[in-house]
């Protein structure tokens, strides 16, 4: 690792006035951070460790909603008893990813904020327009196989690794965000990640200065909850296809479906356009068809990638079924 | 005595150069060379120990992050003459083979067996509430950050599946 100040945060003002030094990173799990700054992809010169700033808490919203502090653990989460019985999808989603070791580290802000894992950009060896812009792309036209089909541009193709968010965008929870003046903001999960476009290097919508404080979910809805992920190995892979979702049934006929997609894209894929084609009609084989067209009218595939397309077309079938059958 | 970690029980003081992982400090300057350093990025969990009661790759933290905080390594979980549950069970069934890995088996299993009592469901539990039934299966689910390359998971899971037995009995 390259040499850098080590600074303790041990309030919310402490650590959005250290964060916003020029050079300077935030660091509460670490397990994202450290990986890259051993590979020299990540090289601050301020590391400021937030995780004694007070801000770790899952408490019941005035709403009946479920606010969850940016420092709460992964682990933290996926076993909070309200979680588990109202935000299922959500526990589902983070038991699916990493391993018990890292989610016992990884933290929800810090989850949102994980960088990808194309192997170029975790490589300073390789081009990357992310890591070093105007580089290139190594992984178009290379090694692509996790790589994105939805939302790509010529500068980027890589994906969004994680699990966790995709149920977030699912469950349209909202980032709470603090700034170093003391503002604060909110922003959908659905909104926070960026597409690659022409600045791949932007991959959320925090500015310098800003920390994000928690995570809020709406009051639970009615319906099923599931999180599918389609993986090369059965536990410990990032996904190849994920799909979170939110089904009610109502006299035969779907009455929600919220659906995020993981794998896809450089961000949790969410089209507004499936839910209201799924909404108000009767489950069926085209309906399913139809709903996978509106997802993969855009897709596009990059050799090694290619499979991504179909292997989305046939999650989604198999998620839209059990959530049928489960709800009826 | 400046800011200080408890390893095993004993206070220590945290080095000053902050790059120093929470294993190298372990390793190289309290010579507790039990938690070994498989691959440094937490993939293999060879470095895996016990935080504050809770398992961690102890790669992937700064020993400076961990000011005040508690630290079991394998040397603090039992001896040679006075083996822990889970270092016995690996004796009895033969839970490794070359033994690189075992350091970090055991201290993640010991950490596993208290997530197991508190019920806490993984990715292979069918119920996220209720008792959890220790199975081959969720011992698999639960224990996949800790590799071994000579490939003795057979006996490593029979070895967690005694020693969760004779703890829950």
């Amino acid at each position: 690792m390259r040499p850098f100040q080590y600074e303790r945060a041990r309030t919310l003002g402490d650590a959005a006035r250290l964060v916003a030094g020029a050079d300077a990173m935030a660091i509460a799990g670490g397990s994202n951070l450290l990986d890259l700054m051993k590979l020299q992809v990540e090289t601050p010169g301020e590391l400021v460790d937030i995780n004694r700033a007070g801000f770790a808490e899952i408490e019941d919203a005035d709403d009946g909603g479920l606010r969850i502090g940016a420092l709460a653990t992964n682990t933290a989460t996926a076993v909070h008893p309200r979680v588990r019985s109202d935000y299922p999808v959500l526990a589902r989603a983070i038991l699916a990813g990493a391993t018990q070791q890292l989610r016992n580290k990884a933290t929800t802000g810090g989850n949102l904020c994980q960088r990808t894992r194309c192997f170029y950009f975790m490589n300073i060896d390789q081009p990357c327009n992310k890591r070093e812009p105007g580089s290139g792309c190594g992984a178009i036209d290379g090694v692509a196989k996790l790589h994105a089909v939805l939302g790509t541009s010529d500068e980027c193709i890589a994906t969004y690794p994680g699990d966790m968010a995709v149920a977030l965008s699912a469950l349209d929870a909202t980032v709470q965000i603090a700034s170093v003046d003391g503002a604060e903001r909110s922003v959908p999960v659905r909104d926070f990640h960026c597409l690659p476009g022409d600045t791949p290097w932007r991959e959320n919508v925090l500015e310098d200065g800003e920390v994000i404080t928690a995570v809020t979910l709406p009051a639970p809805v009615a319906g099923v909850q599931l999180y599918r992920k389609v993986r090369e190995r059965s536990s410990y892979a990032f996904a190849l296809v994920s799909i979170a979702a939110i089904v009610e049934m109502r006299d035969g006929v779907i009455a929600r479906a919220d659906l995020s997609f993981g794998g896809l894209a450089h961000k949790p894929w969410h089209d507004l356009r499936i839910s209201d084609l799924l909404e108000g009609a009767a489950p069926s084989a085209q309906l399913y068809d139809a709903a996978a067209d509106l997802l993969l009218e855009d897709a596009r595939g990059y050799g090694e990638n290619d499979f991504k397309i179909p292997l989305a077309r046939r999650t989604l079938h198999a998620v839209l079924a059990q959530a049928v059958e489960d709800a009826a | 005595m400046g800011e200080t970690i408890s390893v095993n029980g004993t206070q220590r003081s945290l080095p000053d150069d902050p790059r120093i992982t929470l294993l190298d400090f372990l390793r190289r300057d309290l010579g507790l060379t039990g938690s070994k350093k498989g691959c440094d990025h937490g993939q293999c969990g060879a470095c895996t120990v016990i935080v504050n009661g809770i398992r961690i790759n102890s790669c992937l933290t700064l020993a400076a992050m961990h000011e005040g905080d508690s630290v079991t390594t394998i040397e603090g979980l039992g001896t040679p003459e006075d083996p822990s549950p889970l270092q016995r069970a690996f004796v009895d069934q033969d839970g490794f083979q070359c033994g690189y890995c075992t350091p970090g088996q055991i201290c993640s299993a010991t950490a596993m067996l208290e997530e197991l009592a508190n019920d806490w469901p993984s990715d292979a539990s069918n119920d996220l509430e209720g008792k959890i039934e220790i199975s081959g299966e969720e011992i698999r689910e639960r224990m996949s950050g800790n590799l071994c390359r000579c490939g003795a998971y057979a006996n490593i899971v029979a070895a967690i599946r005694d020693a969760a037995t004779e703890t829950s009995a």
